[in-house]
């Protein structure tokens, strides 16, 4: 965009600045019954399309599952949602009134959509009490921070998010000597500390044995209803198990929508997950 | 406060050392007669106090880099600014008694033909005012170097050389005479402070009080901030940055608020510095002085605080030594020191005691 161009978007009369008409984070408006809105957007690095003119929603409490071939933009489009990377064109709006492209990553974390990592990423010299506790929603500000105290319901809905990701056994194990699937849960747990409204995780089962499996599958779907989630997943089976609804991704845009069997029989995924 | 030392055993014992020795010093110099065989002399409690306010800046520089994961290889840039500042009220105390005698202009501006004292010089007469500057000055060069270093995200071993840089930097133009801080030679030949005579022993033992008691301090306010939630997600930041931004938290404003506190820090420990030494000049920015600082707390035990006291004394203690037995040995001794620490005790000697524990 030239400067004259810059200028005259900064200046357009049928606006207001953003600093006058602050953006109100703490409610998300859902009244439509989406809560994430993807439009048109895309994404090139050094020329290659990342992301190409991609087009999604998500309902309120529902269960996504993304899949795609390496290299579809599944990543690259967590790190948009989340304020990683900036689109070059279209727009992502967070329930009907939050605009998620203006807006840095702890901003958008606060305002309630939560990011699980594809390699578990967990604070590895903390316990998992702590873990949790830094995790948790309220004001992040350093001063506030310095004078945080746990209070008795903090300490009670520590320990119920340590139920629902079983483990409440270990509070103060070191989270480093977790294992790699507990790993994951905590990480789950710690966006579930945040109150999220949208949950996006990243390859929850990569590396995990099939009875982690089946419990992290448990785990999600109790998720979804309260949460929306969006799971990108290389593993079939697994999505199998869980999804209602399925995207498919490939070179950056979606290829199809529909339940598992639906996908499954479509012709172009055929073509693009088993060549021609 | 005591909250904040529970299963601190390494800070108990500091605090501990640092009562007794701030009962039992002044005692010893002021009161047991010279050539008893109990006495301190003054150079020794002037050593320590010097030895204080080196372990003042060592914790400071543990606090960024041992916690939050920020190699500061800058900071005796805030050492030596808080020193300056200092060392700007005590020239302004000489008065007419330099070797110039110009009441109004220290003698460098003396020689070097200046009318009057230059508008920097302002208010540093005044105690309070040179106080809050020795606070306030490298307070905001880190808060301005470190807004555009952290909003930028530069990490690792590019803020390490930016730092660097930073200090090198200063050097430079604190060495130009033009700057109006005394060039070459930096300030120095200071007469008295608040009144007293820098030359006398009850002066001496003062500051050295006053060391151990801003040692016991700043080691008191890091040790809440390393306990607090805060003190918690600045480890998750040294970490895992991006988890912690993910959950939430402004990672630029934290790492801002933590190293301008540090920064605070080692400029009081410069303030301590000066007058026990009776100097301040350019060299103190030098880029090695810093190096030299990073290596006590290395060898004295990263992210436990006392850790980096020990190696303030142990450093220092050797080298004070060493350059008076052999001084073509310390730049040896003080690399040996460092090598065989890294290959053997990567937690210092801190580590000694809390292997079990594990670095925090």
């Amino acid at each position: 965009m030239s400067a004259l161009a810059k200028i005259r978007e900064t200046f357009r009369r049928d606006q207001v600045f953003d600093f006058v008409n602050k953006q109100d984070y703490s409610r998300v408006d859902t009244s439509h019954g989406q809560i994430l809105y993807v439009e048109d957007v895309s994404v090139s690095f050094d020329g290659f399309k990342a992301i190409n003119e991609l087009n999604f929603y998500i309902e309120v409490g529902e269960l996504r599952c993304m899949i795609g071939p390496n290299g579809a933009g599944k990543t690259t489009m967590m790190d948009i949602i989340t304020g990683k990377t900036r689109p070059d064109q279209g727009s992502v709006w967070f329930g009907q009134n939050i605009n998620l492209l203006k807006m840095t990553e702890p901003e958008i974390a606060q305002a309630g959509v939560g990011r699980k990592f594809q390699k578990p990423t967990v604070f590895e010299h903390h316990d998992i009490f702590e873990n949790l506790e830094m995790a948790m929603a309220g004001n992040k500000g350093v001063w506030s921070t310095f004078r945080a105290r746990l209070s008795s319901e903090q300490h009670d809905r520590i320990a119920s998010v340590m139920e629902i990701i079983g483990l409440s056994d270990c509070a103060k194990q070191r989270a480093g000597a977790l294992s790699h699937g507990q790993k994951q849960w905590l990480e789950i747990g710690m966006l579930l500390m945040q109150n999220p409204k949208l949950l996006l995780v990243d390859e929850p089962v990569a590396g995990m044995t099939h009875q982690e499996m089946d419990k992290t599958g448990e785990l999600l779907t109790s998720l979804a209803g309260e949460h929306s989630v969006v799971v990108v997943e290389h593993d079939m089976d697994f999505v199998r198990s869980i999804a209602k609804k399925v995207s498919v991704l490939h070179q950056g845009s979606i290829l199809a929508e529909g339940s598992m069997d639906e996908v499954q029989n479509n012709q172009r995924v055929i073509e693009v997950y088993l060549g021609e | 406060m005591f909250y904040m030392l529970k299963g601190d055993r390494g800070g108990q014992a500091l605090l501990l050392l640092l009562s007794i020795a701030v009962v039992l010093i002044p005692v010893l110099n002021l009161v047991v007669p010279e050539g008893h065989a109990l006495h301190v002399s003054t150079f020794t409690v002037t050593l320590l106090g010097k030895y204080l306010a080196f372990a003042l800046l060592a914790v400071a520089v543990d606090l960024v880099w041992g916690y939050m994961g920020i190699l500061s290889l800058g900071h005796g840039a805030f050492f030596a600014l808080g020193g300056y500042a200092m060392g700007m009220y005590l020239m302004l105390q000489i008065g007419d008694r330099g070797v110039y005698g110009n009441p109004d202009l220290p003698d460098f501006m003396v020689f070097l033909n200046w009318e009057e004292v230059p508008w920097f010089w302002q208010g540093f007469d005044s105690f309070w005012f040179a106080m809050i500057m020795v606070a306030l000055v490298p307070g905001l060069l880190a808060f301005v170097f470190g807004a555009l270093a952290f909003r930028s995200r530069v990490t690792g071993v590019y803020l390490s050389i930016m730092t660097q840089a930073l200090t090198y930097a200063l050097m430079l133009a604190f060495f130009r005479n033009e700057m109006g801080f005394g060039g070459n030679n930096g300030l120095t030949d200071f007469k008295d402070i608040l009144g007293f005579s820098l030359q006398s022993d009850s002066t001496r033992v003062a500051l050295f009080i006053a060391s151990a008691v801003a040692l016991a301090l700043g080691y008191l306010a890091c040790r809440a901030i390393v306990v607090s939630r805060l003190g918690k997600v600045v480890v998750a930041i040294r970490d895992t940055e991006d988890r912690v931004r993910f959950i939430g938290y402004r990672v630029d404003h934290i790492k801002l608020a933590i190293f301008t506190f540090s920064a605070v820090l080692a400029g009081i420990a410069g303030a301590l510095y000066v007058p026990q030494v009776g100097i301040i000049n350019p060299g103190e920015f030098s880029p090695l002085r810093s190096i030299e600082l990073v290596v006590w707390v290395a060898i004295g035990g990263r992210a436990t605080l006392y850790g980096a006291v020990l190696g303030a004394f142990i450093v220092n203690y050797s080298k004070t030594y060493l350059t008076g037995a052999a001084p073509e040995v310390w730049l040896f001794a003080l690399g040996a020191l460092f090598v065989l620490v890294t290959l053997y005790l990567p937690n210092g000697l801190a580590g000694l005691s809390k292997k079990k524990e594990a670095a925090v």
